[in-house]
């Protein structure tokens, strides 16, 4: 850990701040660039609709996560949640609940789920870590009693028409609604309101705040609600899009999301990241999947790239770190010689 | 209640009652019970025997996972390197079919401790958090071996039958799989216990800071960690190869999540500095247990993974619950001086 001199603090450790969001965002907008010019049928408007898709379910879930990771805190359990709510879905679906009452009663139970995470963590002080890998074989282990190996497919066309459609003259994917409204109420409210600055506060130092009179248990406790319902919401779009409740639907999703969170420039330990680093993370991510397909490059090649991204987002920043203290140190050591 | 730590002469005995071990082992004794009494056949020698034998591998990684959580880390990348390992060893096999079983497994815990070592240079000299390096290489590993097996997979015809005989024979009456995971834990739970380096990694996992000033040679000791889980990992892979002979690039898959309950169940607290090997062995054969346990008294096998969520929220309910009294306890020591 490299503390600059209070002579020049503030303005050095804002740039080091801004690097890593900056640079990614830069990254991908490239990365969008070359690939529409150089892969075939990249840019076009079926394509898009078809990335917004997949992009989905991890931009959405990797909201409330941005939240809880920037608290120094951990979800593991997401994509658990995820396909617990698929599977009811299709449960209350055989049992003839209409798909008015079934939407938000899934996204209730996604949120009673992020309760029990919630309560574990901050009501019995148990690390989040633990808790939510434990609630992450419990919420799949519960989606698999109640569905098995069998799957749901009858929904109405209405509904799985509308998440797979697009808007009036088909170039804008439906879906882009709902992520755009609420990419927009967490930046605001990360970036913008006291909420968000005391989850800074909290990550940075959670006794600290404490102190300062932040309520860190309660704010803790309704990110991983928020967490909870959220993923229950992608649950059912899930559900739509694929036209399938299945029990394992989004299985393995909650490592994307962290990965794409990280990538963002995030810090595990907590205090630091931007949403929009963070959405340009998953944009990258998806993006990069969506053109190697294209060039018929198996996705699982892609893997490679984005377990070498995820370390260096942070292996990178570590770096220059070091090397920048290093030249500081010379620095003064020369100038204290003179 | 006596508090424990002033408990001058410690015998032997009287301290196993008070480990956290105690508490799987009374889990695991009823729950054979239990299933025995509804079906007699689940004390017979083979269905021991197939519990034995599904738990080896995982006890194999819950080793070196519950080194690297004692020391205040986490290797999620085990699963990718078991695949790694499996398949590069089952490749070779099927490639030599006179090559000895001793060259299979000092394959895989070679490619293993290599996928360790880098594990453990980004922790150490790249200063990223164990989640996040072995989050990214959980990705990597798994990714170059997609890469390079594509689609295809060695299956059994292909493997000599020395290797595939190797997971069904036994040494004086054990299973060879089962041979290796006891030495493997019984080794670690020694080392752990009772030499310097041991000890060592308890106290890197207590404080790291402190452990630092203390002179301990910290980084030579998380590289070891790092080297010794992968290692094991990797012999994971040669043992899943001949225990399943079909190998493709997704083997093990997933497993990060088993080995990680079988050691939190087993008693090592994720925060590091407490805990046994031995008890994630333990951990191991319980949720291997359950899972056949399941199967013979019936209940849908769909219940399985809620219940190891479920054991995994009650132990580390319980490792708190265990802090807080020794926290009390020596408060009230703390008192009387």
């Amino acid at each position: 850990m490299s503390e600059t001199s209070s002579g020049v603090s503030g303005r050095p450790d804002l740039k080091r701040f801004a690097t890593w969001d900056t640079a990614i965002i830069v990254l991908t907008v490239l990365v969008l660039v070359v690939a529409s010019v150089v892969v075939d049928n990249f840019g076009t408007s079926r394509n898009f609709t078809f990335m917004v898709l997949d992009l989905m379910p991890i931009l959405l879930i990797a909201l409330p996560m941005t939240f809880i990771i920037v608290t120094g805190e951990i979800d593991l359990s997401v994509a658990s949640t995820l396909g617990l709510t698929s599977s009811l879905m299709g449960w209350f679906w055989n049992h003839n609940l209409s798909i008015e009452m079934i939407i938000p009663l899934c996204i209730l139970i996604g949120a009673v789920a992020g309760v029990l995470n919630g309560f574990l963590i901050t009501g019995l002080g148990l690390p989040s870590l633990a808790v939510t890998i434990g609630t992450l074989a419990l919420y799949r282990g519960l989606a698999l009693v109640v569905l098995g190996d069998s799957a749901v497919a009858d929904f109405p066309f209405n509904y799985t028409g509308w998440v797979t459609g697009t808007l009036g003259d088909g170039s804008i994917p439906n879906v882009l609604i709902p992520i755009i409204a609420l990419a927009v109420v967490f930046g605001i409210v990360l970036h913008a309101t006291p909420i968000g600055r005391s989850l800074y506060a909290i990550g940075a130092n959670a006794q600290a705040a404490h102190f300062s009179g932040i309520r860190v248990a309660r704010t803790k406790f309704w990110l991983y609600v928020v967490s909870g319902a959220v993923c229950g919401l992608v649950g059912v779009l899930w559900t739509l899009r694929y036209s399938s409740a299945r029990a394992d639907n989004g299985a393995g999703l909650e490592l994307a999301v962290v990965a794409a969170v990280l990538l963002g420039g995030v810090s595990i330990f907590g205090g630091k990241g931007s949403l929009p680093g963070v959405i340009a993370g998953v944009v990258l991510l998806t993006a990069l999947q969506n053109a190697l397909r294209l060039e018929d490059v198996s996705g699982q090649a892609l893997n490679i790239v984005t377990g070498a991204l995820l370390v260096l987002s942070v292996l990178l920043p570590n770096i220059v770190t070091t090397v920048r203290g290093n030249w500081q140190r010379r620095r003064l050591r020369q100038s204290a010689a003179r | 209640m006596t508090p424990l730590a002033i408990q001058k002469p410690r015998k032997p005995a009287m301290n196993f009652l008070k480990t956290r071990e105690l508490g799987i082992v009374l889990a695991l004794a009823a729950l054979i019970l239990y299933t025995t009494i509804s079906n007699p056949r689940f004390l017979s020698g083979q269905s021991i025997r197939d519990n034995l034998l599904n738990t080896a591998i995982l006890a194999v990684m819950a080793t070196g996972q519950a080194v690297v959580v004692i020391t205040r880390n986490i290797d999620l990348s085990v699963g990718s390197v078991l695949g790694f390992s499996a398949f590069t060893v089952a490749t070779m096999m099927s490639d030599h079919q006179g090559l000895p079983m001793i060259v299979a497994i000092v394959v895989g815990l070679a490619v293993g401790a290599v996928a360790g070592l880098l594990n453990g240079v980004l922790v150490r000299y790249g200063k990223v958090p164990a989640l996040v390096v072995t989050l990214g290489t959980l990705y990597m590993y798994r990714g170059i071996v997609y890469q390079w097996a594509g689609g295809s997979q060695v299956n059994a015809d292909e493997l000599p039958a020395h290797f595939l005989n190797f997971a069904n024979d036994n040494f004086l009456g054990i299973p060879w799989l089962v041979l290796i995971a006891l030495t493997v834990v019984g080794g670690a739970t020694l080392v752990m216990r009772n030499y310097r380096v041991g000890r060592e990694l308890y106290a890197m996992g207590s404080s790291p800071q402190a452990a630092e000033l203390a002179g301990i040679r910290v980084a030579r000791n998380l590289l070891g960690t790092f080297v010794l889980s992968g290692a094991l990992a990797g012999l994971a892979g040669v043992l899943f190869a001949a225990r399943f002979g079909t190998v493709d690039a997704s083997a093990g898959t997933g497993y990060e999540l088993n080995v990680v309950a079988a050691v939190v169940v087993g008693g090592v607290a994720v925060f590091g500095g407490s805990g046994t090997v031995w008890g994630a062995g333990l951990g191991a054969l319980l949720l291997t247990v359950i899972s056949s346990a399941l199967a013979v008294l019936e209940i849908n096998q769909f219940w399985q993974q809620a219940i190891v969520g479920a054991l995994i929220i009650l132990a580390i309910c319980a490792d708190r619950l265990v802090a807080v009294r020794i926290a009390r306890s020596l408060r009230k020591r703390d008192a009387h001086v």
